[in-house]
């Protein structure tokens, strides 16, 4: 009897095998489904719960911006057509709305749910806020005409909308989802798994970490794309990720391990697409509390000048660059990538590491026998993070700063930024607004309000809080690059940051398709060709 | 068969150390090829300090820029040599298996012990007691054998992480292992030692213990646990196999010990992201140590339980 029903299972199992061989081969033939890889799944697919990169990649599938960013970084309309500052007044900036626009579920797009959903990016605890702090009121002026009014002149603003998603007013209230969910506090809500955008595709399938399936929208107002549906899968693991495409099970490898990149160039029918990142990879630490929470040492460490100067020596950025990054990085002492404004050659500069100095340093702090502490580092989140992190426990051991590592999934790294719970970390920072402001709202304004949300350095200088907010109402441009640089100087005494370097990025995939590297790392499969 | 050197040992366990058992072992090669490798594997992690020519959980000793060095050739920027090559941090590869090992084996003996006390004592009080004493021990059995044992130490390790304060974690993970490992394997033994004793309980020996009035601890301790020793023994070895199988399951998954303290499974795992670039000696060196340790163990368990079935004499 048993016998009889392993082999039932097993022709079962050998008839499903080879239907998914055969929907594998239609789907090549018709050269539509694009199956895409990468290490990360998107934290949740709210529109505005949370400002990450993988989740607002995946999110531009789904959901629409105003203004789009094009690979070339130059902005581009999305769901408004003109924009502008007001003649009237210098403190409005004016957005035509496209018309013919609908939602996935069939209702129109008006004004009135662009500005729903920029009030709702705009009211904590949306991950978005800090993007619109300087916002006043938001209103619709007719059908196809949206006035957002800033604290003052902000010529920049546009620049902010990047990433903010418009999402259906009625569809929202009608699910209970009018004010975004707290992505820190694992808030959940109907939001986080459903959705109802404009984007080109719509959500078929969502299983968190597993697979999630989206197809071509009928009623998208753009061109339709050649893909007409994407399978979306995360892998964690560099090794299973690359056997996925050498084997292949998917198309397209958006975070190919730097150690894979030489191999996979050699492989026929598989190509290799690089380029730079606009994203800086750096450590950060708590340095305002007056105990840590996770330090043997009776005060904290941090808070004292030399052993940040100490740590600064430490880091041996070329031999991460030439071992664990295998030349595939930019090693920098700047905390923001060359693609920003406020950058400068100069802040790049770093020595050569001196441990014998560092622990000189560490002992002149009241440390003889150094301390303890924790570090706390994401797994799968940027460019063999973890084994960056290592290396700086390595580094620091010199320098008599003993390190225990404490490595987990970005799920759960991330709210622990967000609510104070570590004392020291690695982040990665990109720029979608391409100007300094954006870092400077996140991560060094005090944390209140709209402001400072991954500031996990407890850093709080009301001068500097003050130069930060003035900028985002600046007409005169020069004026305000060198409030720009003001501000950069003294982060940069301060040593809020130690930055290690700005990724550079590859995409792996099939001979016959077509992406191109996104400066942001946020491909879009519309614009996939295949040949 | 007088073979023996010794005198036969009047102690309670003496049935576990008669002489067929050296008898067997003498004409069984492999059991003899098992525990020389065994014991080999043990001594040098218990050794390692004295042995391994560097000390990798040192992380101030390593240089990163040893890093990827293949085995007996000169590493590119430093031009150090090491036996089996480094890893992706430095840290020399024989050392770090020597010191791997040991915390696979630690971590092997101290979960088997928890599991066979636990195990031993809910066996025999449900064996002896009876009763419903013994349908609830052994629901709770039924029940935890329903789930695979290392999603259960998943679970625990999870939950057990929840308890402890942030500071203590890294220090208390070790612990953590162990007692998630030991949870999630004490009911073999439990059943074991359950059936033995409901068996024992009714021979005349125990039954004469009891009416001279013997304490029921007594009675378990001194003459039922002595004659259910024989096969707890042969689980325990072969769980000890499957707890360092466990660990290193666990360790692969990136839920066990520190990166910074790698166990052969946090080898394993670091090897494995670099099968494909070409630095096959991470890999390939912690998993042939892991593979010879549990196959070696396993095989001395198997001989065990042959040695100890009467019917197989």
């Amino acid at each position: 009897m048993s016998i009889n029903l392993n082999q039932t299972g097993l022709r079962a199992r050998l008839m499903l095998g080879a239907a998914a061989v055969a929907l594998a081969f239609a789907g090549a033939a018709n050269a539509e489904t694009l199956r895409w890889a990468r290490v990360g799944d998107a934290l949740t697919l709210d529109p505005h719960s949370q400002n990450e990169g993988p989740t607002h990649t995946l999110n531009h599938h789904i959901y629409e911006t105003l203004v789009g960013r094009s690979v070339d970084g130059t902005l581009t309309p999305r769901l408004a057509t003109e924009w502008g500052i007001s003649e009237e007044d210098d403190t409005i900036w004016e957005f035509k709305i496209r018309e013919g626009v609908t939602f996935h579920d069939g209702t129109a797009m008006t004004a009135e749910d662009v500005v729903f959903s920029l009030d709702r990016a705009r009211t904590p605890p949306s991950g978005m806020s800090a993007l619109h702090a300087a916002v006043e009121e938001v209103t619709a002026v007719d059908d196809t005409t949206v006035h957002v009014r800033l604290s003052g002149p902000a010529p920049l603003y546009v620049q902010n909308l990047t990433n903010t998603f418009i999402m259906s007013k009625a569809w929202a209230e009608e699910n209970g989802v009018e004010t975004a969910p707290n992505f820190a506090a694992g808030e959940e809500a109907y939001s986080v798994r459903n959705t109802n955008g404009t984007g080109p595709y719509m959500l078929v399938e969502r299983d968190p970490e597993v697979r999630t399936v989206l197809q071509v929208f009928d009623g998208h107002w753009g061109d339709a794309p050649a893909v007409t549906e994407i399978i979306y899968t995360p892998i964690s693991e560099a090794a299973t990720r690359v056997a996925a495409l050498l084997s292949g099970e998917v198309d397209v490898v958006q975070d190919v391990p730097v150690q894979d990149i030489a191999r996979l160039e050699q492989t026929d029918g598989i190509k290799v697409v690089r380029g730079p990142e606009n994203r800086n990879i750096f450590f950060s630490y708590d340095m305002t509390s007056d105990k840590l929470a996770t330090s043997d040492a009776e005060d904290n460490p941090f808070a004292k000048p030399e052993v940040r100067e100490a740590m600064a020596l430490s880091l041996d950025r070329n031999a991460i660059r030439q071992v664990v990054m295998r030349g595939e990085s930019q090693p920098s002492a700047a905390p923001l990538p060359p693609f920003v404004n406020g950058w400068t050659e100069e802040m790049d500069a770093f020595g050569e590491p001196d441990y014998a100095r560092a622990a000189e340093l560490v002992a002149e702090a009241g440390y003889p026998n150094g301390f303890t502490v924790d570090l706390n580092c994401p797994n799968d989140r940027y460019l063999n993070d973890e084994a960056i992190c290592q290396a700086l426990v390595g580094m620091l051991a010199r320098a008599n700063i003993r390190v225990n590592l404490v490595s987990q999934t970005r799920s759960l790294h991330f709210p622990l930024i967000e609510n104070w719970d570590t004392d020291f970390y690695m982040l990665g920072w990109g720029v979608p607004t391409f100007d300094s402001q954006y870092v400077f709202d996140f991560l060094v304004h005090t944390r209140e309000g709209s402001y400072g949300s991954f500031n996990g350095t407890r850093y709080s200088n009301p001068e500097l809080d003050a130069k930060i907010e003035s900028i985002a109402t600046m007409t005169d441009l020069d004026a305000r690059d060198a409030v720009i640089a003001e501000i950069w100087e003294q982060v940069m005494e301060d040593r809020i940051f130690l930055n290690v370097h700005n990724q550079m990025l590859a995409y792996a995939m099939r001979d016959g398709i077509t992406l191109d590297v996104h400066p942001e790392n946020q491909p879009h499969m519309t614009t996939v060709t295949f040949d | 068969m007088n073979e023996t050197q010794k005198p036969r040992a009047p102690g309670r366990f003496a049935g576990a150390w008669d002489s067929d058992i050296a008898y067997s072992f003498r004409h069984s090669p492999v059991a003899v090829v098992a525990a020389v490798v065994s014991l080999i594997i043990i001594l040098a992690a218990v050794f390692a300090p004295l042995i391994a020519p560097y000390d990798p959980f040192n992380p101030a000793s390593l240089n990163l820029m040893d890093g990827f060095t293949p085995p007996m050739e000169p590493n590119a920027f430093t031009g150090n040599v090491y036996w089996l090559g480094t890893d992706n941090q430095g840290r020399d590869v024989f050392s770090t298996i020597l010191y791997g090992a040991r915390i696979s084996l630690f971590v092997g003996f101290a979960a088997v012990l928890f599991a066979m006390t636990l195990g031993i004592t809910l066996g025999l009080i449900a064996g002896y007691r009876g009763g419903w004493v013994d349908s609830l021990l052994m629901r709770v059995a039924d029940v935890q054998l329903t789930f695979p044992s290392i999603l259960l130490a998943l679970l625990i390790f999870g939950v057990a992480r929840g308890f402890i304060p942030p500071a203590y974690r890294e220090i208390m993970a070790i612990w953590v292992l162990i007692v998630a490992i030991g949870l999630s394997d004490w009911v073999q033994y439990a059943r074991v030692v359950r059936g033995a004793t409901m068996v024992e309980k009714n021979k005349e020996y125990v039954q004469a213990a009891r009416v001279i009035g013997a304490h029921p601890v007594k009675i378990l301790l001194r003459h039922i646990l002595p004659n259910v020793m024989g096969p707890v023994l042969v689980i325990a070895t072969i769980g000890l196999a499957l707890a360092i199988i466990a660990e290193a399951t666990l360790s692969f998954l990136g839920v066990g010990v520190p990166p910074t303290q790698p166990s052969l499974g946090t080898l394993i795992r670091i090897g494995q992201q670099y099968l494909f670039s070409g630095e096959w000696w991470i890999l390939l060196f912690p998993s042939i140590t892991l593979l010879a340790l549990a196959l070696a163990v396993n095989l001395l368990g198997d001989w065990l339980r042959d040695a100890l079935n009467p019917r197989l004499r």
